[in-house]
């Protein structure tokens, strides 16, 4: 047994977008043991919903994350209405659907961008950005954000886009599609790419299984599991089958979301071909009673809400249980016995997502 | 297994125009739904301190007796609740992002003459 060293790793390091500390143990230039800590960015967010009016929280339940923003309101908004017994216009729906998958996307490029980078491929990157923000601009024109919707309430969603917009949109998107196609070749073909990510990062089924990995984590391991398929929103009406590689390591996890990527183009595409008119919100009375757990599909895996109701206007209890939480677990498996250059890229792997984990 | 997958991208973007625009000598025109900031017309307000009521963040202060109307542009996230909640209509979102500013500074607006009554 050669000497042990302790390197620090985060919260602060060139290839984090945001901060979690590693204490890696390494022997020679091999990792034996990796300790996370987090802690950094703590916002005390669910303390807020005892004070809040639960009309009002949905813009602090966006602004848990601002990749996955969207998908963090619809699942507010999902939760409070099952507490109310509300049902949402289809319209409605459609539009969640629409704007949850385009979050998806821009989400996924961004990772995409910061994978290629956290190997040292600079031009990927900037390429993945430069798809991904035209994206932005799509939900900027339609919600008004770049990345923050604000679009998502209880009983529905507070603004309507145009037919006609939609229509101009689902073009546009197939321009895009086209670009984003070139630069897929790349993060699957290419040999300095699969050097880096093939055999990095091994996590195999059962691990994950045990380990309660969630979504790309999860499908890199060859598990059949999204949590579209709850069907939730309009997901059901849709056509479409969950993204699944085998590999288990770091390349299996770009794939799926590479895949992924595409999958949700099609998914908008089908939504804005089926999307009925008619109003996209209801009026809310009455305070939420009961408590519920609302699940859902997050760019990083599955999100669990649980929200508990007393009948006034501020909800007892919210917790959230964000997928980077769960994908911390498997992440120290995956650290142990690799080198110390691939530890960026095992990290990256599972698209850390602090400001989520830590609310 | 492919070599330098990338090399058409890289040729052809050396080849064309910047992807990024030349700003701030160019700058893209806001879209009509962009939440930029918070006006408010303080001439129509009535001081009904519904807007802060609603604010999920508690950036904005009304002052009713002294008829002044307060927000503080760090606390404010752009979700436009006071804008839907406004009686009087006089809250509006521009689509101009705020500046960018080096402290954390509340902006306040005074009401010099009351709102103009309809004569009977």
């Amino acid at each position: 047994m050669g000497t042990r060293t302790i390197i620090p790793f985060g919260p602060q390091h060139p290839v984090l977008p945001e901060p979690i500390h590693l204490d890696l143990v390494l022997e020679d230039e091999k990792v034996v043991d990796a300790l996370p800590s987090i802690g950094f960015i703590h916002r005390g967010l669910e303390r807020l919903a005892e004070v809040k009016d639960y009309n009002e929280l949905v813009y602090v339940a966006e602004r848990i994350c601002g990749i996955c923003s969207f998908i963090h309101g619809q699942g507010y908004s999902q939760g409070v209405e099952t507490l109310l017994n509300v049902d949402v216009p289809p319209r409605a729906k459609y539009l969640r659907t629409i704007w949850a998958e385009l979050s998806r996307i821009h989400s996924h490029l961004l990772w995409l961008g910061l994978f290629a980078d956290s190997f040292g491929f600079e031009s990927l990157f900037m390429h993945c950005w430069r798809v991904r923000e035209k994206i932005v601009d799509i939900i900027e024109e339609t919600a008004g954000g770049r990345v923050i919707f604000g679009s998502c309430k209880v009983g529905g969603v507070r603004r309507d886009v145009s037919n006609d917009t939609l229509r101009r949109i689902k073009d546009e998107l197939k321009a895009i599609e086209a670009q984003y196609n070139e630069l897929t070749p790349t993060f699957i073909n290419d040999s300095s790419v699969k050097r880096r990510t093939v055999g990095v990062g091994m996590l195999s089924k059962e691990q994950a299984m045990s380990l309660g990995a969630v979504g790309p984590t999860l499908r890199g391991s060859g598990v059949v599991w999204d949590a579209r398929k709850i069907g939730y929103a309009v997901y059901n009406d849709l056509q479409w089958e969950p993204v699944v590689e085998k590999g288990g390591d770091c390349y299996a996890r770009s794939t799926v979301r590479v895949r992924e990527v595409t999958l949700s183009f099609d998914l908008v595409r089908q939504a804005i071909d089926k999307i009925p008119d008619g109003p996209v919100d209801v009026k809310i009375t009455g305070n939420p009673t009961g408590e519920f757990f609302s699940r859902l599909e997050q760019p990083r895996g599955e999100v669990v809400y649980y929200l508990k109701g007393n009948g006034t206007k501020n909800l007892e209890r919210f917790r959230i249980r964000t997928p980077t939480f769960a994908n911390i677990a498997p992440l120290v498996i995956m650290l142990k016995g690799c080198e110390l250059p691939d530890v960026p890229v095992i990290v990256l792997s599972i698209d850390p997502c602090i400001s989520c984990t830590e609310r | 297994m492919a070599h330098l997958t990338i090399g058409k991208i890289i040729a052809r973007s050396a080849l064309s125009k910047y992807a990024t625009r030349l700003y701030p000598f160019v700058k893209r025109a806001p879209y009509a739904n962009t939440r930029g900031h918070i006006v408010n017309d303080i001439n129509a307000c009535i001081f009904c301190s519904l807007c802060q009521k609603k604010c999920p963040t508690g950036a904005i202060t009304v002052k009713k007796p002294e008829k002044i109307w307060e927000i503080d542009r760090m606390k404010c996230i752009q979700c436009g609740a006071c804008v839907d909640a406004c009686p009087k209509k006089c809250l509006s979102m521009d689509q101009q992002y705020s500046a960018p500013s080096p402290a954390k500074n509340i902006e306040s607006f005074r009401q010099e003459a009351a709102p103009e009554q309809k004569q009977p």
